[in-house]
């Protein structure tokens, strides 16, 4: 056979599967973000609390998450779950736990970030117009603390999606894996497909990264200017 | 926790701490370079090349390296372009970290007021001269926070290495736990490791930054690589 070997991609139903594939790397990362939202909020809230002792539990906790690699915080859950808890879990529940504890930390000094660039006088002028301090978030705070956020929010999901490519490591079957499964479907009948398919998942977690990347710099700019 | 088991096994994690800690050397040094060499091209505003960083940054940061490693080290070879592992690992983690290291210099690079320039092309320098002596100097004491916190980043990522069939910390835990099922240790023996690794130089680039941020030059507002 002397062809390019591109064709595996359009054999069977090949490139659907790859999709399939990244869909759910896709559905893990924002399973995650969503609950690291949920949860980073209430952490940020918590972090721009005066007392000391629970600042310093807070940044323990941030420490910890930003030094281990996202990988050994995966095997720790996964194998290290599997024997003491006596839970079998799968590679999906590991990874969501996973990426949420590491999500929550980051969201959560995001917020903590953006809550205290917020200057006193905004809350002080509010009072002093008579608002009451739920009006004051409502109205003042919440609105400029998300403008702030937005582009760190978006830049932190393309992380969380190019991190979910780990999941592969621990047994998710995610496209890589079906890659793996395609390769070696055609060993024979089409040797270079490796290059293919791997050049193809290349492509598509540009595809689907690149977007996010360029809306959040875009708001960056806007926000500055 | 069997701690005769872990004082038979740690030398395994020690070479293969050594080994990681080598090609996170070089592919720093590397990314370092291509950043370098990047943020030059576009602060000089090259027509084709710069078009090349561009495409060649944007690929590199919006894809994970787990990618770029499969793809360097399985779909090369189809083309004929054998790399040895260790050869994979250190182009990858170079190919990932030159477009974090370029755009950490172009920050620094902005941030140095163009009058700057103004005034020494007004004095005789060339622009090349403008770019070595008056420029890069200030740009890189602004981008240390940036740089560092991308350093940082770079070592994490190397955690990935054992996709290529190369030894490394996690492939080494991987081993302990399936031959011996002494998940606890090799679970634990995983993280000290990383934490021996990761913490000292984390302490001193927390260290570093802030006597950046003394001398008047730490810009605060600028955002981890990671």
């Amino acid at each position: 056979m002397q062809d390019s070997g591109i064709q595996v991609l359009f054999q069977g139903t090949n490139f659907l599967r790859l999709w399939e594939g990244l869909w759910v790397s896709l559905k893990i990362a924002l399973i995650s973000m969503l609950l690291s939202m949920i949860l980073g909020i209430i952490l940020g809230m918590i972090m721009t609390s005066k007392s000391k002792i629970i600042r310093f539990i807070c940044r323990v906790y941030l420490e910890i998450v930003r030094i281990l690699p996202q990988l050994v915080l995966l095997f720790i859950v996964y194998f290290g779950a599997a024997k003491h808890l006596g839970m079998n879990l799968s590679g999906e529940i590991s990874a969501v736990m996973v990426f949420t504890f590491w999500g929550t930390a980051e969201m959560g000094d995001l917020v903590r970030s953006a809550l205290i660039s917020i200057p006193a006088h905004q809350y002080e002028s509010g009072y002093g117009l008579g608002m009451t301090k739920l009006q004051i978030y409502r109205y003042i705070i919440i609105p400029q603390t998300i403008r702030r956020l937005l582009p760190s929010l978006i830049n932190l999901l393309t992380r969380m999606i190019k991190t979910t490519s780990l999941i592969v490591l621990i047994g998710v079957v995610e496209v890589v894996k079906v890659g793996k499964q395609i390769i070696d479907a055609s060993r024979y009948s089409n040797p270079t497909a490796a290059l293919w398919v791997y050049g193809t998942i290349f492509v598509m977690y540009f595809l689907i990264c690149y977007p996010f990347s360029k809306i959040s710099s875009y708001l960056e700019k806007k926000i500055k200017d | 926790m069997d701690i005769e088991f872990i004082r038979s096994y740690y030398p395994m994690y020690v070479t293969a701490a050594k080994m990681t800690l080598g090609i996170a050397f070089f592919g720093i040094i590397l990314s370092l370079i291509i950043g370098l060499v990047c943020s030059m091209i576009k602060k000089m505003n090259i027509p084709v090349l710069k078009t090349i960083v561009n495409i060649y940054i944007e690929l590199s940061r919006n894809t994970p390296l787990l990618i770029q490693l499969f793809f360097l080290y399985f779909g090369l070879p189809k083309m004929g372009i054998v790399l040895s592992s260790r050869t994979c690992a250190t182009l990858g983690l170079a190919f990932l970290g030159g477009s974090y290291m370029s755009e950490a210099f172009r920050t620094g690079i902005d941030n140095v007021a163009s009058i700057q320039t103004e005034s020494a092309l007004s004095l005789g320098f060339t622009r090349w001269q403008v770019f070595v002596h008056i420029i890069m100097p200030q740009a890189i004491a602004t981008s240390i926070p940036v740089l560092c916190a991308n350093i940082i980043f770079l070592i994490k990522e190397t955690s990935v290495f054992s996709a290529v069939a190369l030894a490394d910390l996690m492939y080494v835990a991987k081993d302990l736990i399936g031959i011996h099922y002494k998940t606890d240790e090799a679970l634990f023996m995983l993280v000290i490791s990383y934490l021996i690794i990761l913490l000292p130089i984390s302490l001193i680039f927390g260290w570093l930054e802030r006597r950046m941020r003394y001398a008047g030059f730490g810009n605060t507002s600028t955002v981890p690589g990671n």
